[in-house]
């Protein structure tokens, strides 16, 4: 079933970004070189050019653009701090190091390019991802947060010293973590034929524990709570690449529907970037229904979940019939469950009935 | 029932029993007192011929006096007009004598300053005072008094008269007195300070107990012109001052007396003012009774026809003086003065100077350095009271850019032939409407003065800093574009940086 078309990809996308880096310094370079101050321009991301786009399926930015230029004296600063944060992700890439969102703070340190703080040094990344369209973790900038994959897959390092290097997916049972070499592996096979997406390391645990992996055929990932952009990418990696359908389990309350929305369809911080979304991965539970169904033992809904609720309600993402049914049945039993609610009926009801039903269910 | 015994006490006696007016009023305030009292007699010693002054202040240890004071010897020589040999004794030893009674503007007035030093360094060491002067003829002479402080008459415990080869002018005066310099000494400092900031042309030297020498070197050897004695404005006098008067004219008629006593009143002005008062010109001014007196006064104060006193008699420093002694004693950035036309108030000119500095060597405190001038003495004490200081804490400064974290000094000169002051100790100048209109004029001119420099300064500022910020990233800009594009050479940003010097670039 290993699918090996996609063998390149990781290397050419890589040549992709550090062209496009260079690009931007040549830009920037021969404006200068005429006599300009240089300037920039990108999309705005303010929230009046953000768009939910029906097509894509997810959040994206609107026509609306902004103006970056040396002129102007409000500008200067980010816009230096934008050209430094191009040649270190170029760095990087060259070096073929990988860095993290606090790193590039420090980092910026030794070029006497400090910033006030951690907010000013990631909206930098930010501005580069919009400008480029290109992701952070494209930059060889991950997050702190760590999420991890269980199953079997086996994939092909492409990391300096591990290249060509390949490694199991079942070949450690904690997981493995979803970080920089991994991203950055290429896919070679799979005997899977479903992802299966869960939201607490708890339960994650327990699912490679009743062997969940082989009995449903499936290759785990832990999201470990809101998914990182890295996990999402990957995420929809599996889906593009593989051809596997995604399934997510989360908590049954807004906030868990919310990380599985966060696949499908996206985040509007990151309506500036593409390829970060899994759109037809299926939110399988834990639904308000379920609650019902299952008759799972709950806590209230607190005054913030129901906000959340009306909020969502209103959010494009969750206009359609399914999502509308569960918010509306959350806001009628005012009643919220979690996962591990489940083991009211033994350790492994949930690996035994509810897994099957609701994977049939939302096949 | 108590016996209630009446008794006669001599001019010296009351100062002496009420020297807190004077301001001898504890050890430390009359350290300071004396110190200035003889410095500014030394000071108009040698002002009114219009000589620049030398004076020279020596204040050494004697003993211990008690826990807290200390017996101080202090000396101090000038090259003024010298008094005439006759004169010392009074000058020295009699209180309420002196040669300052008429009308011109002068540190002096009361005929008591120097005699309360004097007097207070009697009662505190029981020595005699040293006074030698000379007025620059052949012969110096050395007196040694004491205090009659009953019957308020000197006592010539020695004479001598010295020969006088060098043509020496001058006078020393040294006495000893008990006080506490160390809790004087700030106030003291001050004092020589602020004095040789409104005395720009006057070489002041200080020697303290410990030995430290404090030098003020004068700057210029101009000098304002000395003042000219003048006749009392009809608005300004009093029942006592024409009691005075009529004692002593010579003139037999209302008419004369009137032309000849008062200050710009000529023929015309007297007879409309007679008519005006019903009185006959022909009238015999020794024939007013004590309540015609009195109505006189009133009629003088309430004739809208006498012209306002003539300023000559007022010896303001001057502009340029005012410049010069301001930038002497605090190398500001920045200094703008003002003088304001002569103006009276009750019949008395006067003329208000002003004077607003920023920068140099004037502290950041958190309020305005204030300096405060009466006829070129420094006040030093009171200063919440006096009118200067009301005006300036009711100004609105904003206005004008100005706030009270910036290094600023404000510093406000009244001269005038009376100043007035609140007390005898010559600290802090009454609320008069007058004098209050003339300051705050004064201020708000100075204050646009230095709104208009600290407009510009904070425009030079901005662009300073735009500039700063420019040259700062540009050349980062062109470093890290340069390698991503791979390129050897960055670009050239001088060019840029001199557009933005020129035309400044966009937003600020
Ligand atoms: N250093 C001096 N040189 C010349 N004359 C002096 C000197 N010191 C004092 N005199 C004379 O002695 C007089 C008395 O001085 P004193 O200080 O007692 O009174 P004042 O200066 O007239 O008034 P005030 O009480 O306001 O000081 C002066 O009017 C002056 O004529
Ligand atoms: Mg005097």
């Amino acid at each position: 079933m290993g699918q090996k078309e996609h063998k390149a990809s990781i290397i050419e996308r890589k040549k992709e970004v550090t062209t496009s880096l260079e690009n931007l310094g040549l830009k920037i370079y021969e404006q200068m070189e005429k006599g300009y101050f240089p300037s920039i321009e990108m999309p705005s991301r303010s929230t009046e050019n953000i768009y939910y786009d029906p097509n894509f399926r997810q959040f994206i930015l609107g026509d609306r653009k902004v103006r970056r230029t040396a002129r102007n004296i409000r500008h200067i600063r980010p816009f230096t701090q934008l050209v430094w944060a191009a040649f270190f992700s170029h760095e990087l890439a060259t070096q073929r190091k990988t860095s993290t969102l606090r790193d590039v703070y420090y980092s910026a340190q030794a070029y006497e390019m400090s910033f006030k703080d951690q907010q000013e040094s990631n909206n930098i990344i930010t501005d580069l991802e919009t400008i480029l369209g290109f992701s952070r973790e494209d930059f060889n900038i991950f997050p702190e947060e760590r999420s991890a994959v269980f199953g079997d897959l086996t994939i092909e390092y492409t990391v300096p010293g591990y290249e060509g290097k390949t490694l199991n997916l079942t070949s450690h049972p904690d997981g493995v973590m979803i970080g920089p070499a991994l991203t950055s592996s290429e896919f070679v096979e799979t005997s899977a034929n479903k992802v299966i997406a869960i939201e607490k390391g708890g339960l994650f645990t327990r699912f490679i524990e009743e062997n969940v992996h082989k009995k449903f055929n499936a290759i785990l990932v832990l999201t470990a709570g809101q998914a990182p952009r890295a996990t999402r990418h990957f995420i929809r990696r599996l889906n593009r690449e593989l051809n596997l359908p995604v399934y997510i389990f989360t908590d049954g309350d807004p906030w868990g529907m919310h990380i599985a929305m966060v696949i499908i369809s996206g985040s509007a911080n990151a309506a500036h970037l593409r390829e970060l979304t899994t759109p037809d991965a299926k939110w399988s539970g834990v639904w308000a229904t379920d609650i019902v169904n299952y008759k799972l033992p709950t806590d209230p809904l607190d005054e913030v979940d129901i906000k959340r609720l009306y909020e969502l309600q209103r959010d494009p993402r969750y206009k359609d019939p399914l999502w509308q049914r569960e918010i509306k049945t959350f806001l009628k039993i005012k009643r919220k469950a979690e996962q591990e609610a489940f083991s009211r009926y033994g350790l492994t009801y949930i690996v035994d009935e509810y897994l099957p039903a609701k994977l049939e269910e939302t096949k | 029932m108590a016996q209630v015994t009446f008794e006669e006490i001599s001019a010296s006696d009351f100062f002496y029993r009420n020297r807190d007016i004077a301001g001898f009023t504890n050890p430390s305030r009359a350290i300071f007192a004396a110190v200035r009292e003889l410095v500014e007699n030394s000071l108009d010693a040698a002002e009114s011929l219009k000589i620049p002054p030398d004076i020279y202040v020596r204040l050494s240890y004697e003993e211990e006096a008690s826990r807290e004071t200390q017996v101080y010897r202090l000396r101090v020589e000038d090259n003024g007009i010298g008094v005439p040999p006759r004169h010392i004794p009074s000058a020295f030893g009699q209180v309420l004598f002196g040669s300052k009674y008429k009308l011109k503007q002068q540190r002096g007035t009361f005929g008591l300053g120097g005699k309360m030093a004097i007097l207070y360094g009697q009662i505190t060491t029981h020595q005699p005072a040293i006074v030698i002067s000379s007025t620059g003829m052949s012969k110096i002479y050395m007196y040694k008094l004491m205090i009659d402080i009953q019957r308020n008459r000197p006592i010539i415990l020695d004479r001598k008269v010295l020969i006088n080869k060098e043509r020496w002018r001058g006078t020393i005066v040294e006495f000893c007195l008990e006080g506490d310099y160390l809790r004087a000494m700030p106030k003291i400092l001050e004092y020589f300070k602020q004095t040789a900031m409104v005395n720009p042309y006057a070489n002041l030297t200080f020697v303290d107990p410990k030995g430290r020498l404090y030098k003020f070197t004068r700057v210029t050897k101009e000098m304002p012109d000395p003042p000219k004695e003048t006749l009392p404005h009809p608005y300004g006098v009093d029942v006592e001052l024409l009691q005075r008067l009529i004692h002593v004219t010579p003139y037999k008629n209302m008419l004369e007396f009137l032309r000849n006593h008062f200050h710009r009143v000529g023929e015309i002005t007297a007879r409309k003012f007679l008519e005006f008062a019903n009185i006959s010109p022909s009238k015999k001014p020794k024939k007013l009774s004590h309540q015609e007196i009195v109505r006189l006064m009133h009629m003088l104060k309430k004739f809208k026809g006498f012209l306002p006193p003539d300023a000559n008699c007022l010896s303001p420093l001057g502009e340029e003086l005012l410049r010069a002694g301001i930038v002497k004693e605090l190398k500001p950035d920045f200094v703008a003065v003002h003088q304001r036309k002569p103006s009276t108030y009750a019949g008395h000119p006067f003329i208000v100077e002003v004077g607003i500095a920023y920068g140099g060597e004037i502290p950041k405190k958190g309020s305005f350095v204030i300096y405060r001038f009466a006829n070129r003495i420094p006040l030093l004490y009171d200063e919440a009271s006096d009118v200067s200081v009301k005006v300036i804490n009711a100004m609105n400064w904003r206005r004008y850019k100005v706030t009270p974290d910036m290094p600023i000094a404000i510093l406000v000169h009244v001269c005038s032939t009376k100043i007035p002051y609140k007390t005898v100790g010559k600290e802090f100048i009454a609320d008069r409407p007058e004098v209050r209109r003339e300051i705050a004029n004064g201020l708000r001119e100075v204050a646009r003065q230095i709104q208009r420099f600290l407009t510009k300064r904070e425009h030079v500022d901005r662009e300073k800093r735009r500039l700063g910020v420019f040259s700062r990233y540009l050349p980062k800009i062109a470093q890290f574009s340069t390698k991503l594009a791979g390129r050897e050479k960055p670009p050239d940003v001088k060019k840029l940086l001199r557009s933005v010097r020129k035309f400044g670039a966009e937003g600020t």
